[in-house]
């Protein structure tokens, strides 16, 4: 009785017990860790964004120069000439004396690590290399972790974002079904939220129609569009180009509707922000400020007092939904970059569910193809390798669900494969197996010599699979990754099942074949063969 | 259920020759193919965009051509897929398209009613990338399989398995010029999954010429590649029909979407079977194998090792 129980066997009960056990809660849908679906069997949309991580530094040095406009005006330090640009900041200080005062405040900044660098009185300021490398690096997290605030925010089930190569991410959205909410999801993830207080250029903005662009650059002011009601810009605006403040101020957004239950968006701001939006509506009684998002100018009330408490409204001809969304998006923060679509790919939850249907048709198809085969060749033996099989993908599918991986169709293709190179496995086994029947070998002789020759030559091209997955996995792409990931699990499964556990098998009946002698009954050898073998041993 | 009750040796290297011939007019063939008519890139390597539609009735394609014509879409090409409902709509790059799934669904909206079941648009920077990756990591994978079977067996061999590989997966790509299939990745999928079926025939065969090398007492490699094909090749083609009979499922139930994975894959199976019973030992006997050498190697190497045992025992004779 002991020799039925071996370690093999134990190994394949346990393989058995834990592939079951893990792989259920992916088939019943029940709780417990749970194979993900890939968006091409589910449905959904997902998206490639690039993060411009260029226009990212720009904006770092913008806010740099407004800081400084602000710091300067504070101390009374005249400088000309503050302007930003890809390239940093300059500026020109006019006072020789004040050169004290200038070393102060961009003492912090040092510290930073910006690179300050002067000739006589000519400043720049310059994020050194490896800062700006780390910067960018930053803004992919940033961006990331926004996206992902946001989507929260909007109550969207299990997205999925990630970074993809330096400066891309993928966001992909299941469940995403009708074109309208693909838009407006998109939408949400894409747009920057970039809230921004202008100054009006009063002096000079009659005459902006005159102005050249030379003209407006030397004057240290931008030209921004309105945003336009109902989708019609109309008319732009001279604007300051260093902002009062920066929405990075900005503590909260709520959708609130206006004396006309127009629905408007109200924000509030912190108290640097506060201040600095109070010292400057104070100042600046009778002139305008411009309420302006993502480059689009959406108000531009006349400062009649001093405004404290620090909150706002953007009002525009908002729908319920957009206003909710841009609150979203302005609470969840600003994303410090733009974002282009670069791979944009929707799948219709009819196709998704086709492709399901398809995948598990085709594979329980094959299956069952398979088991036929198998058992009609070898017998008892080939159903010892079809259970050994379906402990395989059972296997496969628990580890999976284990570690949250994604099922997709070039995964499936993996899997196809492992099953095929499983039964592969299988076929050399009792093949060998019969080569040393058929040699007059004992049960017990053939069935050793058969495992030991067979697993070396399956040892070594499992293992060249599996290198080679690895290698697909570390270096390739999305799908390319889905493909090594299955296959590299199903190659382990396999070896483990139609391997080690098959062995395990025959160890434990092996007493039972050895007293039965039937081989086309054991291995599908035809009795000729079997005679000859029992004469041969007797 | 047997198929071959004893092993027949049959004289496979004497095909060997033909078979030779034949995969190398194939190869030109297929080099000429992908030169002068070359790959239908999908929109995966391209970029570009493309949309699959259901519509409910009958696709009314040639209207489907006019209307994308009418709102200044050039260069698109519309054809019927899977079922006459379904069509297949493919969009170049060039005109940047902001909302596609808004402008085609008003696009054809005066049409019918339909279903936007699948909708891929990818930046040429993507799919630049994605070629280059896949490549690389394609380049690493051949490398490192090819450094273990030098390793395992002997550099001859690694390279003529490498040379049956690049011969299989060539012949597979070129069968998706000929049948028409846009190369996207599930072409790729494809050409990895037979790597992966490829490599595994051919370990399969060269161990089995390696154990015959090393226990059969003969220099006549001939005999011994014959031997070792015949007697695993029960085991060849009873893999690759099963293999072929799961695709050959996959590609009749798996409609089309699959179809860019299952119709390569089959003729893979069987070009691989094909070319580690004729190509792959037959490479290794043009790159200069020779079993007398290898058995002078063999005889060194184990002489080694005995005189290492000697001198080891010695030493701990001594010792003691």
């Amino acid at each position: 009785m002991q020799r039925v129980f071996n370690a093999r066997l134990l190994a394949f009960i346990c393989a058995l017990i834990f592939g079951v056990g893990f792989a259920l809660p992916s088939f019943l849908q029940t709780k417990g860790p749970k194979i993900t679906l890939g968006l091409d069997l589910r449905g959904g949309l997902s998206l490639l964004l690039g993060v411009g991580v260029q226009e990212a530094l720009k904006t770092k040095y913008a806010s740099i120069a407004s800081s400084l406009d602000y710091a300067f005006k504070q101390q009374n330090i005249l400088v000309q000439d503050l302007h930003s640009s890809l390239q940093g900041v300059s500026f020109t200080l006019l006072d020789k004396d004040d050169e004290k005062g200038v070393d102060k405040i961009l003492e912090d900044l040092r510290k930073d690590g910006v690179e300050i660098f002067t000739t006589g009185n000519n400043y720049t300021l310059r994020l050194s290399f490896r800062k700006a490398q780390a910067y960018k690096q930053q803004t992919v997290v940033q961006v990331i972790s926004t996206i992902k605030n946001r989507l929260d925010q909007f109550g969207l089930a299990e997205p999925t974002v990630l970074q993809q190569g330096k400066d891309a991410v993928l966001v992909q959205l299941p469940g995403i079904d009708s074109i309208e909410e693909e838009q407006r999801a998109k939408d949400l993830i894409t747009k920057s939220a970039h809230l921004q207080m202008m100054a009006v250029d009063e002096e000079k903005n009659e005459y902006l129609d005159n102005l050249t662009d030379e003209e407006i650059k030397r004057l240290g002011d931008v030209v921004l569009p309105y945003a336009g009601r109902g989708g019609q810009a109309y008319g732009h605006l001279l604007l300051k180009a260093i902002p009062i403040l920066d929405g990075e101020m900005l503590t909260d957004a709520q959708v609130v509707y206006d004396k006309d239950n127009r629905p408007v968006v109200s924000f509030s701001l912190n108290a640097q922000g506060a201040k600095i939006f109070g010292d400057f509506s104070g100042e600046n009684v009778g002139k305008r400020m411009a309420v302006v998002l993502d480059h689009k100018v959406y108000s531009a009330p006349y400062i009649r007092e001093r405004i404290g408490g620090g909150s706002g409204q953007i009002s525009g001809d908002f729908t319920v939904a957009q206003a909710s969304d841009l609150a979203i998006a302005l609470r969840s923060g600003v994303l410090s970059a733009p974002l282009v679509v670069l791979e944009k790919r929707i799948i219709g939850p009819s196709l998704g569910a086709d492709s399901i249907k398809t995948s598990i048709v085709a594979l329980i198809g094959g299956f069952i193809l398979v088991m036929v085969f198998m058992i009609a060749y070898y017998a008892l033996a080939g159903v010892i390798a079809s259970v050994a099989l379906i402990v395989n993908l059972f296997l496969i599918i628990a580890v999976m669900a284990i570690f949250g991986a994604t099922l997709t169709l070039p995964g499936m293709a993996g899997i196809v494969l492992t099953v095929g190179m499983a039964v592969d496995a299988n076929i050399i086994i009792n093949e060998r197996v019969r080569e040393g029947l058929r040699r007059n070998e004992s049960v017990a002789q053939a069935l050793h010599s058969g495992y030991a020759n067979a697993s070396r030559a399956i040892f070594d091209s499992n293992l060249t699979s599996l290198i080679a997955s690895f290698l697909l996995y570390a270096y390739g792409t999305g799908s390319i990754k889905g493909f090594a990931l299955t296959t590299s699990i199903g190659i382990l499964a396999s070896i483990l099942t139609a391997i080690v556990g098959t062995q395990g098998f025959y160890q434990a009946i092996l007493p039972k074949i050895s007293r039965n002698k039937n081989l086309a009954l054991w291995f599908g050898m035809s009795k000729q063969v079997s005679q000859r073998g029992r004469s041969g041993a007797v | 259920m047997e198929l071959f009750k004893k092993v027949k040796i049959i004289n496979f290297m004497e095909y060997s020759k033909w078979g030779l011939a034949a995969s190398t007019l194939l190869v030109i063939a297929c080099l000429g193919l992908i030169l002068f008519k070359g790959f239908n890139l999908g929109v995966d390597f391209a970029g570009g965009s493309v949309a699959q539609v259901r519509f409910t009735q009958k696709a009314p394609i040639a209207k489907i051509r006019q209307a994308f014509a009418e709102a200044q879409f050039s260069g698109v090409q519309v054809s019927a897929f899977g079922s006459d409902k379904e069509v297949v709509i493919k969009i170049p790059v060039g005109k940047v398209h902001k909302d596609l799934s808004t402008e085609i669904t008003h696009i054809l909206k005066p049409l019918g009613k339909f279903e936007i079941r699948k909708l891929d648009s990818v930046g040429p920077k993507v799919g630049d990338e994605l070629k280059q990756k896949g490549v690389l990591s394609l380049v690493l994978a051949i490398l490192a399989m090819m450094l273990y079977v030098g390793v395992r067996y002997e550099w001859r061999f690694a390279l003529a398995s490498v040379v049956a590989l690049l011969h299989d997966s060539l012949i597979t790509a070129t069968s998706v010029i000929v049948f028409n299939i846009d190369l996207n990745l599930e072409v790729i999928a494809a050409i990895l999954t037979l790597i992966g079926y490829s490599i595994n025939d051919t370990i399969i065969i060269f161990d089995r010429i390696r154990e015959g090398m090393l226990t059969k007492r003969t220099n006549d490699l001939n005999f011994v590649i014959n031997e070792a094909v015949s007697s695993t090749l029960t085991r060849t083609l009873f893999t690759s029909l099963t293999v072929f009979f799961v695709l050959l499922v996959l590609y009749v139930f798996g409609s089309k979407i699959l179809v860019g994975f299952s119709l390569p894959m089959l003729i893979g199976t069987i070009v691989g079977t094909y070319s580690s019973i004729f190509i792959a030992p037959r490479v290794a006997i043009l790159l200069g194998f020779d079993l007398e050498r290898y058995h002078e190697n063999e005889l060194k190497k184990a002489k080694k090792k005995q005189e290492k045992e000697r001198l080891r025992r010695q030493y701990e004779h001594g010792r003691v």
